[in-house]
């Protein structure tokens, strides 16, 4: 039976908090954060991209499971923020990791199920025994674009999750999938910035994907709300996963260890799989985490997991979310922001 | 070997000199040095020059040079050790002097570097490009990386640092070729712009064009050229790791050591022989460095020479009375021939305000990059 | 960095891969043909760790012209617990912290880009443990 034997996460360590961006285009600091419940959100430095967060995130995961890198059969990287247009973010991540080149690489793209995705296949290939083990990373650099209610959360990080056939730090007891044609968010080749419809993303996008997946799968495993210790829903802003997951059924206590989002941002196809990262950074053995992914476009992936006995022996060996959340941290002005993250026109 | 003579010298004036070419210095200071000896003719050329192809985007510099110089068809070849061009310049032609191949040489150096070029960027093409260059590494960089290490293990201080470009500066100010010929108060040193921390501005050396030349013969055939030749006792050169991290002792200049201890040898000379030196103070710690791998100062004490004045003028050991690469300018392949040129003048009795009394040997000593290239030579008043 | 140099160099830059001397046990990074220290031409391949600690320090203010945006920025040369020495940039840092002494792991980071259009090159940088 494949799960998860290794898993590792990674967050940049610069911060803008919700209030310095409000305060950029005369919004009412206190109102955007309250209304959002977003604190502060990672940013990456100039030297950080989706590749060098996928490389520190997998390091960790292959350092918890403690395998070989070279029976990696197969490495999947979703993100909507490959720092190359052609050109896979894979290699360079295979490489670094010492994976390969017997694998099979692919970025993946969904918006920001992109990384669930990725888990998703991993864990198929696993299971049909095509591969011993497979790496799926999830990780972004985000873009949302100035004064845009998106600006508030893009944000910078990722999960990895190596999925195995034995030793495992979770088991998968269930997954789902649930995809229709919804356009409520995109990005046009060349464009830099993504689109979005407003609150078009919410109730026909986010909420009926989210909630549908996260019905069948609970249906598909026999299992109710009470019966998880932890879940995850993917975290746009503060508001959305804490919504659904009442809406669901859920409580807070199972929702917030696994809500990262008020001080790490949206870290798109990062944010479900760094919420469950956190989540199986706290958990027991014996303990059933739900984590169901939304991407615009639009779809969502569910996950049903069981922690195992071995996850408490593993975890110390990477950092956790939560310290890497609450770690040293370098808080930057609004114009420190624009120059990192490449807003600023500059003279080539 | 035959004994080997300098019996002239020609320099262009060190600085920004935006109206001319690096062919018109080159011509400039190789027409000098002929003329003072009132030679019209030459068996071999040696151009020292670091860069002109990232510079000015020339490189097969001799014949180019040699022709314009009027003499189309002189054998002649480019030398290329970094900073330290033209100290390997003089050594070539010194050896094809000694060696009975050729009678008259010009050895010259020349670089032209303020003309647009990332001078920055082609400076740092001299330290090891993958293991270096590749994550963002300056010039300053590294000889700020010296800097600290040697504070750190020999407590050195910023005040040292800046005491020796206080010193270069008050000799500087007396050359009537040096870019800056103004003196400098420890406080203006100590407070000018961070480069690369310790290191500020005024402990770099200056971007600088220029030109200097040498002419070089048989120390038997001297008196055709001049009454005061100057003789040529040593030439000791020695490299190192190109990269600032594979020295164990990232304070310690090896192949200045190395460089030097070859040159004594061959002259059969203690340090305490020498009177007066120029040495490659491309940034104050570099002096601090060289004048310990000299064996002028005891290891670790470098940093209390300037302060203390025992390398100034009037001092135990005057070391750059030229003004030194910081205050006379560094266009760095020129550098090694006009390390020559104050020593020959000082030698000769001819260094004017700068003169070091009753100086008889002298010492010249120019290094390519952090350090993993040096040349020494030693000279004597004939 | 033309693309074809830096593929070379990928298994030094990405996996920090090293090389221990048969002869006199010195550490060679990047590897080499012939050991530095005794002439030696066997070696054991080594990974090198990715900690280390600091030799010696800067910060560069005045950057070439691909670095200019990230100036100012810190660089050490940095030894790993094998022994070999890596000229690096710090990263996530203070920039007064970072002197002899100061333990540091290393992290994959872009190095530089070349231009809009050129390939991106990656490596490591240091950061300071805390
Ligand atoms: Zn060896």
């Amino acid at each position: 039976m494949a799960g998860i034997v290794g898993y590792g996460a990674f967050i940049p360590r610069n911060r803008i908090k919700t209030e310095e961006i409000a305060r950029q285009w005369g919004k009412d600091p206190v109102a955007v954060r309250r209304g959002l419940l977003l604190e502060e959100k990672s940013v990456p430095g100039l030297d950080e991209d989706t590749i060098t967060i996928s490389v520190e995130a997998g390091r960790a995961a292959l350092e918890r499971a403690g395998i070989d890198p070279q029976r990696v059969g197969a490495l999947y990287i979703g993100s909507e923020s490959h720092p190359y247009a052609v050109k896979p973010s894979g290699t360079v991540v295979a490489e670094a990791l010492g994976v390969g080149p017997e694998v099979h690489v692919a970025d993946f793209e969904f918006a920001c199920k992109a990384g669930t995705e990725a888990m998703f296949v991993a864990l198929s290939l696993v299971e049909s025994g095509r591969v011993e083990y497979a790496l799926a990373i999830g990780a972004d650099t985000s873009q949302g674009a100035p004064n845009d209610a998106l600006e508030y959360s893009a944000s910078a990080g990722g999960a990895a999750y190596l999925f195995g056939p034995r030793e495992l730090l979770a088991d998968v007891v269930e997954t789902y999938s649930y995809t229709t044609d919804t356009p409520d968010f995109w990005r046009r080749e060349g464009e830099f910035y993504p689109r979005h419809t407003g609150r078009f993303t919410g109730e026909p996008a986010y909420f009926r994907h989210v909630s549908t997946a996260a019905r069948a799968i609970l249906e598909r495993a026999g299992l109710r709300p009470a019966d998880f210790r932890y879940a995850v829903f993917h975290m746009p802003n503060g508001k959305f996963p804490l919504s659904v997951g009442a809406e669901l059924g859920f409580t807070r206590q199972q929702l917030e260890p696994g809500w990262v989002v008020p001080t790490m941002g949206n870290t798109y196809s990062g944010s479900s799989p760094t919420g469950l990262a956190a989540a199986l950074d706290v958990a027991d053995p014996g303990d059933l985490v739900l984590i169901t992914s939304f991407g615009s476009g639009a779809g969502s992936d569910a996950f049903v997991l069981r922690a195992t006995e071995l996850l408490l022996e593993r975890r110390s060996r990477a950092p956790t979310v939560r310290s890497m959340l609450e770690g040293k941290r370098r808080y930057l002005t609004y114009g420190q922001y624009a120059k990192y993250r490449e807003k600023i026109l500059l003279n080539e | 070997m035959r004994e080997v003579a300098v019996v002239s010298a020609g320099m262009t004036p060190f600085g920004e000199l935006w109206r001319h070419s690096l062919r018109d210095l080159f011509v400039e200071a190789s027409l000098e040095a002929l003329r003072n000896a009132r030679a019209d003719s030459v068996d071999a050329v040696y151009v020292g020059n670091m860069s002109g192809g990232q510079f000015v985007g020339q490189e097969h510099l001799a014949p180019l040079l040699v022709d314009q110089l009027g003499f189309r068809g002189v054998a002649a070849t480019r030398v290329e050790s970094a900073c330290a061009s033209g100290g390997a310049a003089l050594r070539a032609a010194f050896l094809d002097v000694a060696s009975g191949m050729s009678d008259v040489v010009l050895a010259a150096g020349v670089e032209k570097m303020n003309d647009g070029a990332d001078v920055t960027g082609v400076l740092a093409s001299a330290a090891d490009q993958e293991a270096e260059v590749y994550h963002g590494v300056t010039f300053p960089g590294l000889y700020a990386m010296i800097a600290r290490a040697h504070m750190e293990q020999h407590g050195t201080t910023l005040e040292d640092l800046a005491a020796v470009s206080v010193k270069n500066h008050r000799h500087g100010a007396l050359n009537p070729k040096a870019q800056f010929r103004q003196e400098v108060t420890l406080e203006q040193v100590m407070n000018s712009s961070l480069v690369a921390d310790p290191l500020r501005l005024l402990h770099c050396s200056p971007v600088s064009d220029g030109a200097a030349a040498v002419l070089l013969c048989p120390l038997s055939r001297a008196k055709e050229f001049t009454d005061r030749p100057v003789r040529i006792r040593a030439s000791g050169l020695a490299t190192s790791s190109m990269a600032l991290a594979e020295r164990r002792d990232p304070a310690f200049l090896d192949a200045v050591r190395l460089s030097a201890s070859r040159a004594y040898k061959m002259a059969g000379l203690s340090p305490s022989g020498i009177d007066v030196a120029e040495v490659h103070d491309c940034f104050s710690i570099a002096e601090i460095c060289v004048i310990e791998a000299l064996c002028f100062v005891e290891p670790g004490r470098g940093g209390q020479a300037a302060r203390t004045g025992e390398t100034a003028l009037g001092g135990r050991l005057p070391v750059n009375p030229s003004g030194g690469l910081k205050s006379k300018g560094h266009p760095v392949g020129a550098t090694g021939i006009a390390q020559v040129i104050e020593i020959f003048d000082q030698l000769r009795g001819a260094a004017g305000e700068r003169q070091v009394a009753d100086a008889a040997i002298g010492l010249t000593q120019n290094m390519g990059g952090s350090g993993a290239s040096s040349v020494v030579h030693i000279f004597e008043r004939v | 960095m033309p693309s074809p140099r830096y593929w070379r160099e990928i298994p030094a830059r990405y996996r920090l891969e090293a090389a221990r001397c048969g002869g006199c046990g010195a550490i060679l990074y990047p590897v080499r043909r012939i050991c530095p220290a005794c002439r030696g031409e066997t070696f054991s391949p080594v990974k090198l760790s990715r900690r280390g600690k600091v030799i010696t320090s800067t910060v560069i203010h005045a950057a070439p012209t691909e670095f200019q945006m990230e100036a100012p920025y810190a660089m050490a040369v940095v030894e790993t617990p094998e022994g070999a020495r890596l000229m690096v940039q710090v990263a996530d840092c203070d920039l007064e912290e970072v002197v002899p002494g100061t333990e540091v792991t290393l992290e994959f980071r872009r190095i530089r880009k070349e231009g809009k259009g050129g390939i991106l090159c990656y490596g490591h940088k240091a950061v300071p443990v805390r």
